[in-house]
């Protein structure tokens, strides 16, 4: 492919992938507020459009004109900083993912991925990491014991969960041998890895919640014990921002937790970029679906879970995978 | 083959010499060698000495790099390793002497002055 | 092309290192320190050493200075007292002139110099067509297989040393 053409589709693809992401954000606040309406028995937003459908927009608009509040005692710079630091990572980490076939435009081939980068895998584990710095720094700079608490409740449980999600992942690797998404997704033209991997898709799955701060893992923002955690300072665009990296981060996880175990963009008759949105949502509707029927657990619980259950089970994963693999 | 590093001169057209990563790494080592010299605060000895960690590891991948072996940057693999277990270490020491002192001031940490 | 991103990756270095050591907040530190660690990690990525680069960033930036905010903001330790750099300031003065010249006297040295040695095998071309990742690993566990596994005795170790430090009694 010649250079300009190369940064033009380059550049669209990025367009197309961000604007996606944003709309979805958006819309998923939507479909939270009405899935879990249903799951309580009761209507949810109905007024703002049809259904409720203008709501997220109505939302936006109310929230991009509140008063913009900074606690006189906070650390300013660090308070306007930290917003943008758990934003960024959220929309980077979609760069790597597969959404679809190779297909042919225009007479070029062009593959459905932002950058199929060699350690795709590594790359997401490490922008994933980075998002703790925006909780972590806001409940910090806030200068309020709450924030405080649930900002450092979020470092102790990110880290502790990402050590299980990295683990658990390593016997995808090992099925797929190599650590690039598109090629992952390729080895599983058999066989979904949820199938060789159900335990691993199981311990993904918690830690994705574990890493997105959802219930029942939502400690660093319980509402009824910390007010609001590590952003109940926050108002106006920044506590937005917030709110969107939640979302942005669900939709990454989801999408990750697509493309290692349920074959990423693979399926029948329809084309794969309809397969791979409809599981990402399958997925979504997962996380809403616990969300509305567990309770929180408690802070000790939630460390004893993630070190004395997850962990060693997803290393007895690995040492079963891979003697599978070695004996094949 | 010899001669993998070439003089600064006449190395500002193509690519970046070897000398150019090995002037940053002993500039980034000397700033954490001076932050240890010149801050009380552990936290921030430790950061510098991290820092200097930091600097060697360049100075490997680079010569890894230029001398076309891989055996740099497996190094820096061990070297991040340990570094890991020395912070783990190293933060729990500092949160013991907290527990004990009330400060991280390495001038208050003197009990063995007797 | 490589001088466009070297030059501000390693003035990004730099500036960073230096906030490191100046600033007074310890949080403010660790901010600049990962921002070094930023730069650095662009700077094994300029050297081809892809898994490097994302190492780095998972393991300094993701873990080790995750912990660092972690205990400054649990110790709450705050600003260092003033002086806090030391007060004798002639001798600082002195020391960092020494720095300096000790750096250029360096700079000048390794400029004028060429790297002995032999060349290894692993050209760019070579490492490009097999990849980076797929090397390290291959490597690890052959020729480096007992460092690897004593890696893993040091970190083990290095968990239960910091439980029975950090422990309350």
């Amino acid at each position: 492919m010649p250079e300009p053409a190369f940064f033009v589709v380059m550049l669209a693809k990025i367009a197309v992938v961000f604007g996606l992401m944003l709309l979805s954000v958006a819309y998923l606040t939507w479909l939270e507020r009405k899935v879990i309406s249903d799951f309580q028995v009761r209507l949810g937003p109905m007024r703002v459009g049809p259904h409720g459908l203008l709501q997220p927009i109505a939302d936006g608009i109310k929230l991009m004109f509140k008063e913009d509040i900074i606690p006189e005692a906070a650390d300013r710079a660090i308070y306007v900083l930290a917003p943008t630091l758990a934003l960024i990572p959220a929309f980077i980490s979609f760069a790597v993912i597969p959404f679809g076939d190779r297909v042919r435009l225009f007479g070029q081939s062009i593959d459905m991925v932002i950058s199929d980068v060699n350690v795709g895998l590594l790359y997401l584990f490490g922008v994933a990491s980075l998002g703790v710095y925006g909780i972590v720094l806001g409940g910090w700079a806030s200068n309020n014991k709450y924030a405080l608490l649930g900002g450092l409740r979020s470092a102790a449980q990110m880290i502790s969960y990402e050590l299980s999600m990295g683990l658990s992942v390593v016997g995808v690797l090992m099925l797929s041998e190599s650590l690039s998404l598109v090629r992952i997704v390729g080895a599983q033209s058999k066989a979904w890895f949820i199938l060789l991997q159900p335990i691993g898709f199981l311990i993904f799955l918690i830690c994705a919640i574990a890493e997105t701060n959802r219930a029942p893992f939502d400690l660093p923002e319980a509402e009824t014990e910390l007010v609001a955690g590590f952003h109940v300072e926050y108002s106006s665009m920044k506590f937005a921002m917030y709110f969107m990296a939640e979302y942005a981060n669900m939709i990454t996880v989801a999408a990750l937790a697509t493309t290692l175990f349920l074959g990423g963009w693979r399926g029948p008759f329809l084309p794969p970029v309809v397969w791979f949105l409809a599981k990402l949502y399958l997925v979504i509707f997962l996380f809403i679906w616990i969300r509305a029927t567990l309770p929180r657990f408690r802070y000790d619980q939630l460390m004893r879970f993630g070190w004395k259950v997850l962990l060693p089970l997803a290393l007895a994963n690995i040492v079963i995978t891979a003697a599978f693999v070695a004996l094949r | 083959m010899r001669g993998a590093g070439c003089g600064v001169r006449g190395a500002m057209t193509g690519t970046v010499p070897l000398s150019a990563y090995l002037i940053l790494s002993a500039a980034l080592f000397a700033i954490g060698v001076i932050g240890v010299v010149i801050r009380r605060n552990a936290l921030i000895i430790f950061m510098a000495i991290e820092l200097m960690l930091n600097a060697v590891n360049l100075t490997f991948v680079a010569f890894s790099k230029f001398l076309g072996s891989m055996d740099g940057q497996i190094i820096v693999f061990f070297v991040m390793a340990v570094a890991a277990a020395e912070v783990a270490l190293g933060l729990a020491i500092i949160i013991a002497l907290y527990r004990n002192k009330e400060s991280v001031n390495v001038d208050d940490i003197n009990l063995l002055k007797g | 092309m490589e001088w466009l991103l070297f030059v501000p990756l390693a003035a990004l270095a730099l500036g960073t290192a230096a906030f490191v050591i100046l600033l007074r907040n310890p949080i403010y530190c660790a901010l600049a320190l990962v921002g070094t660690f930023f730069a650095l990690s662009g700077l094994y990525l300029l050297l081809q050493a892809e898994f490097v680069a994302v190492v780095q960033v998972i393991i300094y930036a993701g873990a080790i200075m995750v912990l660092f905010l972690f205990v400054i903001m649990l110790l709450d330790v705050g600003h260092e007292p003033p002086p806090w750099l030391r007060r004798d300031r002639p001798r600082l003065l002195l020391g960092l002139g020494l720095v300096a010249l000790l750096v250029l006297e360096l700079a000048v040295a390794i400029g004028s110099w060429i790297a002995p040695g032999i060349r290894g095998p692993y050209t760019s071309d070579y490492v490009n067509a097999v990849g980076n990742t797929q090397l390290i690993g291959r490597l690890l566990f052959t020729e480096f297989l007992i460092p690897f596994e004593i890696t893993s005795i040091i970190l083990l170790i290095a968990i239960v040393g910091a439980m029975v430090l950090a422990r309350r009694q």
